[in-house]
Parts: C-alpha cells; sequence; structure tokens
C-alpha cells in the first residue's frame, strides 16, 4: 500500500510534560484517516508536528517517502480546531490574503475563492467585515480556505463543531468528494459516528501514546463480542431450553409479541451453528452480530471497560440506539 | 521571502487604511502647526491698538510718545478731569497724567483707565520717561549722553568651537541642545506608539486564533518579522506625512501673514559712540559683530555650524533601529500573554530603559560629552534616545559607528530571543507566564 505520511517513533515533551511517546503511524493515499483520542492526549501537538509548526524532539516523519521540510507545508490544507479570523478585515479579502500565504497567485485565489463563495452561498458576504458573520458562516469560510490550494493532505480538526445539521451534510458531502479527487484527509474528532460514516482507517491516541490503530472494520472486528441478537416467535419450548453448551444465553426478553434474546458463542462455534439450533425450534424474525460502536471501542480502549447502559457519557446514547436497531 | 512582503503589504495597508490612522495623519500636523503657529498669532491678534491720551501738564514729554503698531498716543490739552471724562465715555483706553512736578517727583506718574491696565503699553510708557528723564537728568549734571552710551557695553562671549580638522567654528549650544531634544523625544514617542502597535497586533492574532492557521503556511519568524516591518513602514509614512504637512502648512500660514512672524528687532544698536580711529573699517567690524550679536543672527550661524546630514542620517538610523530592536521586544510580549492585562509586568523591563533615557535626557544636554553622555549613547536600550541628543553637538565618528554596530547588534539579539518566546508563546493558551517559563522557552533549541 502507498502511504502519503509516515511517522516513525515521533517523541515530543513540552516543559513538564510529555505530549507524545514513540508514536509511529501510516496513512495511506487517498484515504480518510481518523485521529481520535481524548482530551490532551497529544493530538494537536502530533497535527502540528505534520504541519511542520513545531519540530519532533526524536523520530522522524516522511511525505511521500521523503524526509518532510517545512516545503512540504504547502501541500497540506490544515483547519485548527481553534479557529479564528481577523474580524476587522474583510471577508474575500482575508481569504485571499491566507490564499496567497498558501502560495496561491492573488489573481487565481480570487477566481477560485469565487467559485467556492457561489457553492457556499457566501457570495454577497465577500466585501463585509468578519465580524458580520455567523459562527457557521466564518467556519465555511475557514474550510474554504484550508481547501482552496487543493492540497494533497487535509488535516481537519474537529471540523463539525459550530455547524447546523444541514452544514454537516454539506461539509461531510465535500470531504467524501475531495477523497474522490485524491486528497488524503486526517480527521480529528470526539464524534464517533463520523468516525464510523467517514474514516477507513484509524489511530487512538491517549496519554501521548499510540494504543491502537487499523482499519475501521477490522478494529471492529477484533473487538466483536461475539454477541448475537435474536428476535424469534412460535418457540416450542421455552427459550432457556434453546442452546446447549456452545452458547450462553445473556438475556431474553418478550417484546411486541416476540422474544428477544441476546446469545454469545462460546467456544470456535459459527454464527450458523447458533442459527441452526435455533431455526429448528422457532421462526426467526431477525438475526444480527451486536457489533461494537467506534464509541464503545473507544471508551473501552481508554477506560478498559464497554460503557454500561445509562452511562454518562455523550456518545451512550448513541451506542444504545445501535442495540435496540 | 515572498511570503513576508504579503504579510509586509497587509499589515501596513490595514492600518493605513483605518479611518483612525487617516485621522491621525491629518490631524497631528494640524496639532503641530497649531502649537508652532498659535502664540504667535495670539501675541499679534490680542493687541489691538491701545489709545492712551498723554495729559502732560509739564509740557516737557509729549514728544517721547509716537505710535506703534500697537499703541496709539494722543496728546490732550485739556486739564485731567475732563481727560478723565473722555476715558469714560470710552474715547481711549486709558490716561497718562504727567503733572507739572512729575519731573522731581516721578511718583507722581498716573495712569488712568476704567478696566485692567494693559501692562505692556505701560512697561511701555515707563521706559520711554525712564530714558528721557535720565537723559534730562544727564543733561542737568553736564553729562553729555553720548559719552555715556558709548561707555556702555554689551558682552556676549562667542564660543568657538575647534574642529578635529583644525577648522574654527562659531559654537550656539541652545541650537543644538533644542535639536537633540526634539529628535530624541520623536525617537521615544515613536518607539512606545508603533512598538506598542506590534505588541496588540500579535496578541490579537493571538487571542484571534488565526495565529494556527498562519503559521501552518508561514514560520512564525516570518509572521513576526512581517509584522514588525508592517507597522515601522506605517510609522515612517505617518512621520513623513507629518513632517512634510507640518513644514506646509506653517509656510503656507507664514506666507499668508508675514507680519506676524516678522522678526521684530527689539535689540537696540549700541555702537553709535565708538568714534575712534578708521571709521569706515571700523564701522564695518562693528556691524557684522552685531549681526552675530542679534539673537536671529546667533540662531543662524548656530544651525550653519550644525552638520546636518550626520543628523538626518542618524536620525534615521537611530529611528529605525530603536523601534526594531523594542518592536521585537513588544512582540515576545505580546505573543507571552493570554490578554492586554496580562502585559503589564513585563512592559516594566522594556519601557524603563526607555523612560530612563528621557530622564537622562537633561543631565546629557548639559554635559554631552561626559562619561555618563557617552555610556548611554552606547548601550542599544538607550541609545536611540541618548545619541541624537549628542550629536547636533558632534560626536566622534568612531563612537557613532560603534553606537551604530552595537544597536545592530542589539538588534539581531533581541529578535533571536524574541523568535524563541514568539513561536512557543502563540500557541500556547490558558497559562500563567512568568519570566522563568519564558527562560525556558529561550533555553528550548
Amino acid at each position: 500500500m502507498e502511504y502519503l505520511f509516515k511517522a516513525e517513533q515521533v517523541s515530543k515533551s513540552y516543559t513538564g510534560h510529555k505530549a507524545l511517546s514513540n508514536v509511529s503511524l501510516a496513512i495511506p493515499s487517498g484515504s480518510i484517516f481518523g485521529l481520535l483520542g481524548p482530551n490532551g492526549a497529544g493530538k494537536t501537538t502530533f497535527i502540528r508536528i505534520i504541519n511542520q509548526i513545531i519540530a519532533p524532539d526524536e523520530g522522524t516523519i516522511y511525505y511521500r517517502n521523503e524526509k518532510m521540510t517545512p516545503d512540504h507545508a504547502r501541500h497540506i490544507g490544515y483547519l485548527p480546531e481553534e479557529r479564528g479570523l481577523y474580524k476587522k478585515m474583510k471577508v474575500g479579502e482575508q481569504a485571499v490574503y491566507l490564499a496567497q500565504l498558501k502560495g496561491v497567485p492573488e489573481q487565481k485565489a480570487k477566481k477560485l475563492l469565487r467559485e467556492w463563495f457561489e457553492k457556499f452561498d457566501l457570495m454577497r458576504w465577500w466585501g463585509k467585515k468578519v465580524e458580520e458573520l455567523s459562527k457557521g458562516m466564518a467556519q465555511k469560510v475557514q474550510f474554504i480556505i484550508t481547501v482552496l490550494h487543493k492540497p494533497d493532505l487535509l488535516i481537519f480538526d474537529e471540523p463539525f463543531s459550530g455547524f447546523d445539521p444541514i452544514n454537516v451534510n454539506l461539509l461531510k458531502q465535500e470531504i467524501l468528494k475531495l477523497r474522490e479527487e485524491g486528497a488524503t484527509i486526517i480527521f480529528s474528532t470526539h464524534n464517533m459516528a463520523s468516525v464510523e460514516e467517514l474514516c477507513d482507517n484509524i489511530a487512538l491516541i491517549n496519554k501521548s501514546e499510540k494504543i491502537l490503530d487499523g482499519n475501521v472494520r477490522e478494529i471492529k472486528k477484533d473487538f466483536s463480542t461475539n454477541i448475537y441478537q435474536l428476535e424469534l416467535s412460535q418457540l416450542n419450548r421455552p427459550v432457556e431450553q434453546l442452546f446447549d453448551h456452545r452458547f450462553e444465553l445473556i438475556s431474553a426478553a418478550p417484546q411486541n409479541g416476540l422474544v428477544n434474546a441476546r446469545v454469545k458463542i462460546l467456544g470456535n462455534a459459527g454464527s450458523n451453528e447458533l442459527l441452526k439450533q435455533v431455526i429448528t425450534a422457532s421462526t426467526v424474525v431477525s438475526f444480527n452480530e451486536l457489533m461494537p460502536s467506534m464509541n464503545d471501542i473507544f471508551i473501552k480502549t481508554v477506560t478498559g471497560k464497554f460503557p454500561q447502559e445509562g452511562d454518562e457519557y455523550k456518545g451512550s446514547a448513541e451506542a444504545n440506539s445501535y442495540l435496540s436497531e | 521571502m515572498n511570503k513576508i512582503s504579503v504579510i509586509i503589504k497587509r499589515e501596513y495597508l490595514s492600518r493605513v487604511k483605518k479611518r483612525s490612522f487617516v485621522v491621525m495623519t491629518i490631524l497631528g500636523p494640524l496639532l503641530m502647526a497649531a502649537l508652532m503657529i498659535a502664540p504667535a498669532m495670539i501675541v499679534a491678534l490680542s493687541d489691538p491698538e491701545y489709545n492712551v491720551a498723554v495729559v502732560d501738564d509739564s509740557k516737557l514729554f509729549f514728544h517721547v510718545f509716537t505710535d506703534t503698531p500697537n499703541y496709539k498716543f494722543t496728546h490732550l490739552e485739556t486739564d485731567i478731569e475732563s481727560a478723565k471724562q473722555l476715558l469714560r465715555d470710552e474715547k481711549f483706553d486709558a490716561v497718562l497724567h504727567i503733572p507739572d512736578i512729575a519731573f522731581q517727583s516721578p511718583a507722581s506718574l498716573r495712569i488712568f483707565t476704567l478696566r485692567t491696565v494693559n501692562f505692556g503699553a505701560r512697561s511701555h510708557m515707563e521706559s520711554l520717561l525712564k530714558t528721557e528723564f535720565e537723559g534730562l537728568k544727564l543733561t542737568v549734571h553736564g553729562i553729555d549722553p553720548e559719552v555715556l552710551m558709548a561707555v556702555e557695553t554689551r558682552i556676549s562671549i562667542a564660543t568657538i568651537r575647534l574642529d578635529e580638522d583644525g577648522q574654527a567654528r562659531t559654537d550656539f549650544p541652545e541650537v543644538s541642545m533644542g535639536l537633540g531634544f526634539v529628535t530624541g523625544f520623536l525617537i521615544y514617542i515613536f518607539i512606545f506608539l508603533f512598538g506598542s502597535q506590534v505588541l496588540r497586533g500579535v496578541l490579537e492574532e493571538k487571542t484571534n486564533r488565526i495565529v494556527e492557521i498562519i503559521v501552518s503556511s508561514v514560520k512564525p519568524f516570518q509572521l513576526m518579522m512581517g509584522k514588525i516591518f508592517g507597522v515601522g513602514l506605517v510609522g515612517l509614512t505617518q512621520f513623513v506625512i507629518w513632517v512634510v504637512l507640518t513644514f506646509g502648512i506653517v509656510t503656507g500660514v507664514q506666507s499668508a501673514f508675514p507680519e506676524v512672524f516678522r522678526f521684530t528687532p527689539e535689540e537696540e544698536v549700541y555702537v553709535t559712540g565708538a568714534q575712534t580711529l578708521d571709521p569706515a573699517a571700523l564701522q564695518q567690524q562693528l556691524e557684522a559683530a552685531q549681526a552675530q550679536n542679534t539673537f536671529a543672527g546667533q540662531i543662524l550661524e548656530g544651525l550653519a555650524a550644525i552638520n546636518f546630514p550626520v543628523i538626518i542620517l542618524s536620525f534615521l538610523f537611530f529611528f529605525i533601529g530603536g523601534y526594531l530592536l523594542y518592536a521585537a521586544m513588544f512582540a515576545a510580549i505580546g505573543s507571552a500573554v493570554d490578554n492586554e492585562a496580562d502585559t503589564q509586568q513585563f512592559m516594566l523591563p522594556v519601557t524603563i530603559p526607555l523612560i530612563f533615557g528621557i530622564i537622562m535626557m537633561q543631565a546629557v544636554l548639559e554635559n554631552p560629552d561626559g562619561p555618563m553622555a557617552f555610556w548611554l549613547s552606547i548601550i542599544p536600550l538607550t541609545s536611540p534616545i541618548i545619541m541624537m541628543v549628542r550629536i547636533p553637538f558632534g560626536v566622534p565618528y568612531g563612537e557613532l559607528a560603534l553606537s551604530a554596530a552595537l544597536l545592530v547588534a542589539g538588534f539581531f539579539f533581541a529578535t533571536w530571543v524574541a523568535a524563541k518566546i514568539y513561536r512557543t508563546g502563540i500557541l500556547m493558551y490558558g497559562k500563567k507566564i512568568d519570566y522563568a517559563e519564558l527562560w525556558k522557552w529561550i533555553r528550548h533549541k
């Protein structure tokens, strides 16, 4: 596989604390890469290292198999989490200025910006001051500035914060389109639903160390608990007597005239064996594996246990809704 | 390099286009010109013609009162009572009464007015009468007034400074002092005004959080230097416009009302009595001496003695060098703090040398070649101000070169330190920074 970016054994400490220790990861070209981790884990430091804003104390970073130099910065578009604009400056002027700093000539920048402004319905704000924009509009301007110079590597740090659902959708479409056009995207967020939706690969950083990385589907498989959810009707015997020793009934509850059961496969039996057992004694209405959500994996990896129902965590409602689907 | 010029352009244009800049640029010279013109205008305007009626009972003195542009004298043949009546009718501003016994008893002289007396008019009349009284008394005592005039001598020692090249030059320290004070003070104001603009600009970028977007495109050092140069150019622009406009307004007003600004030759001629030796040659010498002795002549002489190319070049150098040195420090402060209130603790060590320079100006003016003047004009932190104070008095080129070299070195050092603080500071939020922390940033490789 071809990698656009690689980090090898990267460490960075600030006066007094370690921000990154021995982090290695590789980002495949043309993919969307999720950089996950709790607050203060070292994500922003890592992103700043990619951007050449700060240099690592140890370790090497590569861009297309070359050692990265500040010159590579023009291939990168970066939307920081804490992002602002000059409040008193006019929107259009400011966008042209920031594009020029990225190396786009003035006239070309104006032309490209007009296209993007049309697309995001911002054209009538061109001559207005930034302080007159709403937060969402300012975010759109920042997004445009990030992608304007057609960078090969895009870094979005919490891109959806401050957007309403309609604009989140618009942004997602644009991000997916950028990938189709060949861009590689690093995506740092706490929003696990969007990670599942968008990311091909992820890395999880906690307390300055990388604790998990890989393809999203494979990670989910690794974290699978082998628990299946079944909806059964017309049982010919009590549900407790349906399964032999290879299976463990975790819970069973009547629901809308059906029996809703969760069963864990023990040993090395497969899902087909489970299906065979129930099919002889009931009518199977539905059958599916309970896959852990990225949210669950995140919490499990960071805290060591899966979230319980009712846990006070931002994503747990999402996880529950997944279970009841 | 190209990116620095983009940054300089933005920093420059965004400030120059501001309404406050336009207002200050136009208002500044108007205020300055007003300060220069107003005193002369006020003097000229506040003296409308002052009408004095003279009732000279002694009939000895009226002839000394001749009209001047400010005072008009009318000889009244009436008695004092009817003169007072005319005063009440506001025919005159004042009535001077010279009684019969005035010569024997000058205390009997009186001025009657309806309002407070015009002091200028009174002292004018007093001096006229004094001269006349003294002349009369000399005659009474049998002394020829011309002999007395010839005896009276005015002493004013002209200072001649011998240059290194052996040429003699007339020195007029007052002109040098004035020039040194003004240029030193201008540099002080400029550093403070535009240094704090750099600080606010850096702080704005930091609190705005735009800085992280920018430093992903350019190096923090480029951003810092772009801002320092951009703001410096704004300052130079404003300064040049101020100088040009101020001179324009002053010269315009002067040519529109020339009489207000004419040098009034108050100085009397004292040489009339010297009638010895070859009169023609003596006359020439005396005239030359006279020209030097008049105040205006001295100023011209003093200005001619000053090396203007050196002053202008050094002014530009210390003006720009001083600004760059301090602007780097101001930028470092702006990057290290989160809000304007926190700047105070770091401002102190930066402003103390500047204020110290201003305080020491007076002492340096009194002894511009003393050891204190020397050291303060060599050390980069005070040299932009103090060297400018010294230059009009003449500074050896060796010292000037040393001071300039140290200022350049100081600028590089300050920029180097500032860049280290800046690149860490701009991305650091929510942490109270103290000197120990700054020291760590500087030492960090």
